[in-house]
């Protein structure tokens, strides 16, 4: 007997009874569905963390406003712009690992372009922004230092604005946009970076304080939301980090024993350290998922079990007609097999399924890769091995005279 | 020209059965032979080791002492795998209760023992259908056994029996389970096959059934008590003269 004709039997077999057949391999079903979801939705969460951190560039710090105490009362972090202008120029100057600084103030805003409109992110910074982040043009230039000085009614814009507002051929260089009724006039347009980070507009930090801030009162003229610092080298993170936190400290004159007014941190070092806990949490949850390969095995081999004593004089009947032990086996095997594979297809259907609504409803990076699949199946394909044998074997081992006698 | 060996030879066969600790005797010193051609009934009370006898001729028992020859070679040296394929290719086993398997039609029930034989499919199919016009049964070809009489049943049992034109058939009790006349029908059916040449052994205990056939062997106790072939003794295909 061939593998072919066992996988034949097999099916013969299992398409008698499809409704047990069923609810047999439901058990891999539901586990292989899971390892495919969470495989999916683990590896879409480490891609768009892995762009995340490439986007911010390598070897930057972000310094954010911290606690604010005012009369005594702790504030919310963030809660009043604490950084300035002057602070940027300061790590500039005086901390020498620095090879790059600048402060941003952000907000969003409609930009429009002839009949074109699109909400984006409006970031006023300065050209020190886009050396930070290692942030290359693809078209244009970066700002001036007369219009960085001067509030010069210029943009850059980020790569999915230029294309929500241009048309394909279109050059936007040289043509005028309008950002709440300022026109300005786009010099720039970046390189992609990113889904998430190229749907922005870069415009001079003076050109948004001056003519999109106005006069909100809160606002201080020289004051920024946050400053990016690249650092020179990979080993020197530490160091100045803990410089900058001082040369701040004694800028902002934060008392001995008070809480900064700042928070200095790497975020890359933080998005790695969350990507190792998104893998830990993956793995975890894969883990949970085969344990219901291993109860969807434990059932096949419970019903291969039943099935064998019910079907002992079949084997008894195939035994006297000439199959012989190993054909026995392989056709219960074969059964164990069909069961698992065509099992671990409905769970690869059904994680893809799956995995793909999440995307859609929760928004979600999911990522679906062939090796999530291969190996997926090839755990249902060991299942079928490893507990389909002992009812093969058991079916195999019958005396045929003994299994002729049994009704 | 030397004389080819028997088709079946016993020779001083016994057969033992130990349960808990408790022997029984099925089968003790039993010795002859069977030639190509020949129609032999094995006739004796229930428990007599027919059965036993039976299951030793068509390689699914050894003999706990002497041995079973067939053509000429010891079956007890043959492996395991190889009595199997022996059994697919050169026994045709019809048995009281038919044994058919429930959940197949009767053309694949007939095409069953070239599954063990590595056929094809198709031949498979083709050599069913010929084997099932042979019993008369071809109209019948994908009905079910529950669909079909327990006369119909047996003939498509034959018809699988006969399919991978076995060396010998072997039948224990064929007609036990039918009505009379449907066991004269399917006993004729046996002895037109003996006509074209094919060896059989039948089982039985009806002494009418064991008349028609030329050879008959009776056991009580597990002992052979009668060899008789009734005369006229007709002409015996032999190799020898
Ligand atoms: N597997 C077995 N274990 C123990 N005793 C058996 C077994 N098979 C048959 N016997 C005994 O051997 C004797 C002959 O049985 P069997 O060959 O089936 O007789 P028959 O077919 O002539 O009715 C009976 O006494 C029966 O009980
Ligand atoms: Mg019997």
């Amino acid at each position: 007997m061939t593998m072919l004709q066992g996988f034949q039997i097999a099916l013969h077999a299992l398409r008698l009874n499809p409704l047990r057949s069923f609810l047999t391999m439901l058990g891999i079903v539901i586990g292989v569905a899971s390892i495919v979801t969470v495989f999916a939705i683990g590896s879409g969460a480490q891609l768009r963390l892995q762009e995340q951190i490439r986007s911010i560039g390598a070897n930057v710090l972000m310094i954010t406003p911290g606690a604010v105490y005012q009369g005594g009362v702790r504030l919310k972090d963030g809660s009043k712009l604490t950084m300035t202008e002057s602070d940027v120029q300061a790590i500039l100057e005086q901390i020498p690992e620095v090879q790059a600084a600048a402060g941003s103030i952000a907000g969003t805003a409609q930009v429009i372009h002839e009949g074109k409109n699109w909400n984006t992110t409006i970031n006023g910074t300065t050209t020190g922004h886009f050396m930070v982040r290692d942030w290359q043009l693809a078209t244009g230039r970066y700002f001036s230092g007369t219009e960085e000085a001067g509030a010069g009614k210029v943009v850059i814009l980020g790569s999915t604005v230029a294309r929500e507002l241009f048309a394909p051929g279109d050059d936007p260089i040289g043509a005028q946009i309008r950002i709440m009724k300022v026109p300005l006039e786009v010099v720039g347009v970046l390189d992609r970076k990113g889904p998430a980070q190229d749907d922005v507009a870069f415009v001079p930090l003076a050109t948004a304080k001056l003519r999109f801030l106005g006069s909100a009162s809160n606002i201080n003229r020289d004051s920024v939301a946050y400053i990016i610092a690249k650092v020179a080298g990979d080993g020197q993170m530490a160091g100045s980090r803990s410089e900058i936190e001082n040369l701040l400290r004694q800028r902002h004159r934060v008392p001995a024993g008070q809480e900064d007014d700042f928070k200095v941190q790497d975020p890359a070092a933080a998005m790695e350290a969350q990507q190792g806990a998104i893998r830990t949490v993956a793995l975890l949850l894969v883990a949970i998922a085969s344990v219901s390969l291993l109860v969807g095995g434990i059932s096949i081999m419970n019903v291969m079990i039943v099935s064998v004593t019910e079907r002992t004089r079949e084997i008894g009947i195939r035994r006297a007609l000439g199959g012989r032990m190993r054909d026995i086996r392989l056709q219960f095997l074969c059964e164990a097999l069909v069961l698992c594979l065509l099992g671990g297809a409905i769970g690869v259907a059904g994680g893809v399924t799956l995995s793909m609504t999440v995307a859609r409803m929760a928004g979600w990076v999911t990522s679906i890769d062939g090796q999530a699949i291969g190996l997926a199946l090839a755990f249902s394909i060991a299942t079928g091995l490893i507990f389909g044998f002992y009812p093969a074997h058991k079916a195999s081992k019958l005396s045929p005279i003994e299994a002729l006698k049994t009704e | 020209m030397t004389a080819s060996p028997p088709l079946i030879s016993l020779q001083s066969v016994g057969r033992t059965y130990r349960t808990d600790g408790v022997a029984v005797t099925a089968v003790r010193n039993v010795s002859f032979d069977i030639a190509q051609g020949e129609i032999v009934a094995v006739m004796g009370p229930s428990g007599s080791g027919k059965s036993t006898l039976m299951n030793m001729i068509g390689l699914l028992d050894l003999p706990s002492e002497g041995a079973v020859y067939l053509e000429g070679a010891d079956v007890a040296d043959l492996s395991e795998d190889r009595r199997s394929s022996l059994r697919a290719r050169s026994i045709g086993f019809v048995f009281q209760s038919y044994n058919l398997l429930a959940r197949h039609d009767a053309i694949e029930n007939v095409a069953l023992p070239l599954v063990y034989c590595g056929i094809g499919r198709r031949e498979r199919l083709a050599r069913a259908e010929a084997s099932l016009q042979a019993v008369g049964m071809l109209h019948r070809a994908h009905h079910f056994p529950r669909q079909l009489s327990g006369g119909e049943q047996q003939r498509v049992a034959i018809a699988r029996a006969l399919i991978a034109s076995p060396l010998i058939v072997l039948a224990d009790e064929p007609t036990g389970a039918l009505d009379s006349r449907t066991g004269a029908e399917i006993l004729a059916l046996f002895a037109a096959l003996n006509r074209t040449g094919q060896t059989i052994v039948m089982i039985t205990h009806d002494p009418g059934i064991a008349a028609q056939c030329r050879r008959t062997i009776h056991l009580h106790d597990g002992e052979l008590v009668a060899d008789e072939t009734p005369a006229p003794a007709l002409p015996k295909r032999s190799a020898a003269p």
